[in-house]
């Protein structure tokens, strides 16, 4: 691919493609995240054209699989923001324990780190056995993964630090065990969690919940889509549930605003009317 | 060069000086935005965002993803999180691996700028201990855009803006105490079209 008009064309010819092909719709998402993440696979597989890099995807269902993981962000950690997951732990999960029965969404789950780690909040307030946690992702790889509980052992000194900066107080070696150069989440922490696929662009609300947890997705979208999102999960949050986004995304520019407050220093929102 | 349509400073270690001298003597009228993309620790942005604002009279905040970039604002990078530039002269935030061991990555920001901006933009590069910002200053010269370094010589870390100076053809080599005269001339220059 060559001059940036010409490869900016091409890049929503290769949206079209997907859209016609294989129904992802891309249309709303932030260009300039996308095209370095499609430019990127077009250097990294080593295509010589983009007529062949265009065949590929719109001829070899396996091949678009490999696009969809690699053009969608799947960079997670356990506990990232620590001071979030302190307020999830001091204000929100506490309030949500006063109900019979706890739904939470995990939207854009990616590899299931963040599900696993508000599992161990629910299991330490022991709301775990009362919860059902719904992970879901627009791409079956990712899940996959996340499914299968294993985190490399390397990352989980970072993830300890990142738990104890959120106030955890329990060893978090206890959370797993070693496996060669695995971690093995404990069965109990991936038994409450539902991972499915579910695409926000384009699917509808499934279940009602007081608790969707959205980080570092939306950022993706244009300011259209954005707006689209926020009101899907509008519809599937209970009236007081509770909306988190990533640290550096927001709900103020959004009609659905006015029907919710903020929490202090978190990007935690609570419906209220 | 034709216009200046966007400043964009990237720097890493040994930076957070140079833009604290830097600051105080800027115009507070600029013609253009001014970008701040620095390597530090994540968690310390708003630490980062009162000190400098403290040093200038030029608007200057943190910016959001989805922002218009207005000019005569100094805007500054969040932590954890690639700065790209949109068609439209918004922020795009990324929150995808680190480059260079880095996130924000120089290199990101100036690639994402330069194809946006094309020759109406100037980078300048920093002190700083790693490699990032070279590749993207190669995409700013070859968009027909300014790349300029902090005098090595003088950089508290040298090896950035040296290995800058060694694999991009320079437009400008800087001392510290000529940065902000030079961003105020780029500013009065624009003035008289």
């Amino acid at each position: 691919m060559d001059s940036t008009e010409k490869s900016e064309e091409q890049i929503e010819i290769l949206l079209s493609d997907a859209l016609e092909i294989y129904g992802y719709d891309f249309t709303g998402y932030s260009r300039a995240s996308l095209k370095r993440r499609i430019m990127r696979l077009y250097v990294l597989d080593n295509f010589v054209s983009f007529a062949e890099f265009r065949y590929k995807i719109r001829a070899d269902p396996g091949y678009f699989k490999r696009f969809l993981e690699q053009i969608t962000i799947n960079v997670t950690e356990m506990f990232r923001d620590p001071q979030f997951y302190k307020a999830l732990r001091k204000e929100v999960l506490p309030k949500l324990g006063t109900y019979p029965f706890i739904r939470i969404w995990i939207a854009g789950c990616s590899t299931g780190e963040e599900a696993y780690s508000v599992s161990i909040l629910l299991k330490e307030l022991n709301f775990l056995k009362k919860s059902l946690i719904y992970a879901t992702d627009i791409n079956s790889t990712v899940l996959e993964n996340a499914a299968q509980a294993m985190i490399p052992l390397n990352k989980m000194k970072q993830y300890s630090e990142n738990y104890i900066a959120s106030g955890g107080s329990e060893n978090f070696s206890d959370y797993y065990s070693a496996n060669y150069s695995l971690a093995k989440l404990n069965d109990d922490l991936r038994a409450k969690i539902i991972f499915s696929t579910h695409n926000l662009v384009s699917e509808n609300s499934f279940n009602e919940f007081q608790l969707i947890l959205c980080r570092n997705v939306i950022i993706y979208f244009d300011r259209q889509l954005q707006a689209k999102v926020f009101e899907l999960f509008d519809n599937s949050l209970e009236k007081f549930g509770y909306l988190a986004l990533g640290s550096k995304e927001t709900l103020d520019f959004s009609t659905i605003s006015k029907k919710y407050k903020r929490l202090d220093a978190e990007k935690i929102w609570r419906k209220i009317t | 060069m034709e216009h200046c349509d966007a400043f964009i400073i990237g720097g890493s270690a040994g930076s957070l000086d140079v833009l604290l001298k830097v600051f105080p003597l800027l115009n507070s009228f600029l013609s253009f935005p001014i970008i701040i993309v620095l390597h530090r620790k994540r968690g310390t942005d708003n630490l980062l965002t009162t000190l400098l604002s403290s040093k200038t009279n030029l608007p200057l905040r943190e910016l959001e993803e989805k922002e218009i970039i207005e000019p005569s604002t100094i805007y500054i990078a969040p932590s954890d999180y690639h700065l790209l530039i949109e068609n439209n002269r918004s922020f795009s935030l990324d929150a995808s691996e680190k480059i260079n061991f880095s996130r924000p990555s120089i290199d990101v920001i100036f690639y994402s700028a330069a194809e946006v901006y094309k020759e109406n933009l100037v980078c300048l590069l920093l002190s700083g201990s790693n490699n990032d910002g070279i590749e993207g200053l190669k995409k700013v010269k070859e968009n027909g855009g300014k790349a300029i370094i902090q005098n090595p010589l003088s950089a508290a870390v040298p090896f950035m803006p040296a290995q800058a100076a060694l694999n991009v053809n320079i437009d400008k080599v800087l001392e510290i105490e000529d940065i902000a005269d030079y961003i105020n001339q780029l500013s009065e220059n624009e003035r008289k079209y």
